[in-house]
């Protein structure tokens, strides 16, 4: 162990490894901790990049194949925005159109949870101060939360490198090092945001607020100009996300790009640094301000507490959904002027969308992904059950007169409702910025927001899988109800790129909805879907009334 | 009715971890009553029980004559909480969650709350992470004794607090009593035990091992006598309930169990008592032993 060496060396010129003593323990339980979650998101990212690959070959297979959707897709703003450029015709550059942005944005989401996990959250349980007890440095916790981080991307960018070097080592290499240094510039958002808030929820939420940010900006920026003609719209080059794209792997890469990730990278976890080695372990840079010294009329219950322990959040995901439904939809509007008559882009939009309307195909696909992203804010109100459970703050509060029902119901009902009214935001903003651009407001916002809402019965299906874990499988419940979000996202966003057959599109409840606008309805799927979501509800709520509360 | 809170025979298991083997536990209304035991006893895990937080495997429990389990929320509108380790929530103040307990309880007092928190010294507008964690368990305090309830059910309430809060926490406990509510009042601290329960009852691997007043207990237990006598002693060893007899010519030492005094003071008169000094048993002695049984029972099953 270097500590003993260090704390010999208590000269002022050794304060920066003092500051770093103990790292490699917190590296390995770092590890150690994350030895099923790291490798799972990992591979996951890793391996879509070569899955998508086998898919472009089967389904362009000829050169004239290749050009045409190249330059159809590039053609369409719409397409532009949801799917970004297609820097090049070969096998590779479709690979890295198809699935690129999307790998960033998940290695930036990935980056962001670890660099939480590691950091703040650690902090905020009180288990850093216990462990900054021992020989562990000011700037240890951070640094192997930022390694254990920074050997997540890695592994990302080897993966990808290593799989599409087939297409073209440079090309490959290029893809790999735009997703993985777009996962590290996240990391450093993470890392500043972790400092700045003693809430390791807040510093999630606002990280993560980050990376949706960047995606917008991609996507608004490539809809408004076609990169693969010019140097590209000013607001993707504000955008990690879109640097990563615009390095253009397969297609004439442009390295320089990926300096960009890099020297933001560096800017961010120089700044982290600096105020980790400056601040008290468990403290931010703005102190808390004094409460109330009595409890208002708000605060009568327990539906009065959740209220105040979820409305934040419940307003940070309105405002951030209400934003990005109307870029999508502005960005929808210009979906109407055509890509050409190809039976192959038909085939493509139709499995999106649905529909062969290349306007409705496109918002359809665009209100799925937002309402698969919604199941995350339900999980999230329920998985709040059970870490008050564990945090050893339920039982206090059952111990009044409060039954578990009761209690449950408090969270359960901004889990259930949280995303309708999300969904009537969202919808209300797409459908309102979509009309106007198409000048059919009073035709359109109707359709719009009945298609928002038309995902609720699935994200309740995912909500009350959770419930159902909560009563029944409690010590399961987080890891296994993230589990299942991770499927549904997953396959809601990637399972059309990499063109899954139905039979697994459908383990998804989101699979079963119509794609909505322009599909036929029918009540089938949403009676079985609320069906689905009463008995898995219900048998949780029966699981919880009998088991003992754990602690 | 007499008895607040009643077990009989309650079992409770977690996988292969008997937690609770046969425990039976009797307090009486309007008594305070010490709940004492050895680290890992099953002291929580029966208060978990009484709360209807956890179902007891079998045995019965009775509190106020009702089933915590099925009447749970009847029941803890009468019955206030104290857990040894509080947890607040981070964006609330002290005295929100001051309020809302009381609000969730049978109500509360408003005047006795200000009161509380002048005498506790607490703050009620800072937010629950920065108090510490003797502030944390004052919110928690204030709260149990500004609500109107019967019944306290307080879990190693004191852990860190200071000796002046400690003070304090003791003159409320008091004042429980005189105003005739029932304290269960699980603790460590044997000086507090002493200061404040009628009665108490000692628990051992998740069994009750002795239940009584301080001075049936004591009674249970062993004096030690020194003594200088005129003649050398003869007959003692063959009296019952004598431990360490060490005889050096005139001069005796000797434990005896309480209840046999009687007869070792009346053979050592007999040749005629020039000293004698003797000691009662003193509460820490009490729980040792209890507490070391358990010590040596482990080291057994080690060396096995």
């Amino acid at each position: 162990m270097t500590a003993v060496a260090d704390t010999r060396a208590a000269a002022p010129e050794r304060a920066g490894s003092r500051d770093l003593a103990g790292t490699g323990t917190l590296l390995r339980l770092a590890l150690r901790r994350d030895r099923v979650m790291l490798p799972v998101w990992v591979l996951a990212i890793g391996l879509t990049g070569s899955s998508a690959l086998g898919r472009m070959k089967s389904t362009y297979e000829t050169a004239a194949d290749r050009a045409e959707v190249a330059h159809d897709m590039n053609h369409n703003g719409s397409m532009r925005s949801m799917l970004g450029v297609a820097f090049g015709d070969s096998y590779g550059a479709l690979t890295a159109w198809r699935v690129g942005v999307f790998l960033a944005a998940f290695a930036g989401i990935m980056s962001v949870l670890l660099v939480i996990r590691h950091t703040r959250e650690e902090e905020e349980s009180g288990r850093q101060e216990a462990l900054s007890a021992g020989m562990v440095g000011r700037r240890a916790g951070l640094t192997s939360g930022l390694l254990t981080m920074g050997i997540a991307n890695a592994a990302v960018t080897l993966l990808i490198a290593a799989t599409l070097a087939g297409e073209g080592g440079a090309g490959a290499l290029a893809l790999g090092l735009g997703v993985g240094l777009t996962g590290l510039a996240f990391g450093g958002v993470a890392a500043v945001a972790a400092q700045i808030t003693e809430n390791a929820r807040l510093a999630r939420g606002l990280a993560t607020g980050a990376v949706g940010i960047a995606y917008m900006l991609r996507l608004l920026g490539d809809a408004a100009e076609d990169g693969s003609k010019g140097s590209g719209h000013v607001l993707v080059w504000l955008s990690p996300i879109g640097w990563a794209e615009y390095t253009r792997p397969f297609a004439n890469e442009r390295w320089w790009a990926l300096l960009l990730p890099l020297a933001f990278a560096a800017v961010l976890l120089a700044v982290a640094y600096s105020l980790a080695g400056r601040r008290d372990i468990g403290a931010a840079f703005f102190p808390p301000r004094p409460g109330p010294a009595f409890a208002d009329r708000s605060l009568h219950g327990v539906y009065g507490l959740a209220w105040r322990l979820q409305r934040g959040t419940l307003l940070g995901w309105c405002i951030g959904i209400a934003l990005a439904a109307a870029g999508l939809g502005g960005v929808s509007s210009g979906a109407d002027d055509i890509v050409g008559d190809s039976e192959k882009n038909r085939e493509i939009i139709e499995r999106m969308g649905g529909t062969q309307n290349i306007s409705d195909a496109f918002l359809a696909s665009m209100i799925s992904i937002l309402g698969v992203v919604i199941t995350v804010q339900a999980v999230g109100a329920v998985l709040r059950l059970r870490s008050e459970e564990t945090d050893q703050r339920a039982e206090p509060l059952l111990a009044n007169a409060v039954s578990r029902l009761r209690w449950a119901a408090s969270h359960l009902v901004i889990a259930y409702l949280g995303p309708a009214v999300i969904l009537l935001a969202g919808g209300l903003a797409a459908g309102v910025v979509y009309g106007a651009a198409s000048d059919d407001l009073g035709g359109q916002l109707p359709r719009v927001l009945g298609a928002a809402l038309s995902q609720l019965p699935a994200v309740w299906v995912v909500t009350s899988v959770v419930v159902f874990l909560f009563g029944l499988l409690p010590a399961a419940t987080t890891s296994l109800g993230w589990g299942v979000v991770g499927v549904v996202v997953a396959l809601g966003w990637l399972g059309p790129a990499l063109d899954a057959p139905q039979s697994v599109l459908d383990i998804s409840p989101f699979g079963h909805l119509p794609k909505l606008p322009g599909a036929s309805v029918s009540a089938t799927p949403f009676v079985w879907l609320l069906l689905l979501t009463a008995v898995l509800t219900a048998a949780g709520l029966w699981g919880l009334r009998r088991r003992d509360m754990s602690n | 009715m007499t008895t607040a809170i009643s077990t009989s025979g309650l079992h409770k298991s977690f996988g292969r971890t008997h937690a609770l083997d046969g425990l039976d536990l009797e307090v009486e209304t309007g008594e305070v009553h010490g709940f004492l035991g050895p680290n890992g006893a099953g002291k929580s895990t029966t208060i978990r029980v009484l709360l209807g937080l956890l179902r007891a495997d079998s045995g019965a429990v009775q509190v106020l004559g009702k089933d915590p389990w099925h009447d749970a929320v009847e029941l803890h509108r009468r019955i206030a909480y104290v857990p040894g380790d509080v947890t607040l929530w981070r964006n609330l103040s002290g005295g929100e969650v001051i309020d809302l307990y009381g609000r969730l309880r049978g109500g509360l007092d408003k005047d006795r709350r200000a009161e509380l928190l002048e005498r506790f010294e607490l703050d009620p507008t800072k937010k629950g992470r920065t108090y510490s964690k003797g502030n944390r368990q004052k919110v928690a305090l204030v709260a149990a004794f500004a609500s109107d309830v019967d019944v306290l059910i307080l879990d190693e309430p004191t852990s860190g607090l200071d000796p002046l809060m400690e003070e304090v926490f003791r003159d409320c406990v008091i004042e429980e009593r005189d105003r005739g509510r029932t304290v269960l009042l699980s603790s460590h601290i044997l000086s507090e035990v002493e200061a404040l329960c009628d009665r108490v009852s000692i628990i051992r691997k998740g069994r009750t091992v002795e239940t009584g007043s301080l001075t049936e207990l004591r009674h249970l237990t062993r004096t030690s006598v020194t003594a200088e006598l005129a003649g050398p002693p003869n007959g003692l060893s063959a009296l019952p309930g004598i431990h360490g007899l060490d005889i050096q010519g005139k001069r005796v030492k000797l434990q005896v169990d309480t209840d046999k005094l009687d007869a070792v003071l009346r053979q050592l008169s007999e040749s005629g008592v020039r000293s004698l000094t003797s000691t009662p048993p003193t509460l820490e002695e009490l729980f040792l032993r209890h507490y070391q049984e358990d010590i040596r029972d482990e080291a057994e099953a080690v060396a096995r």
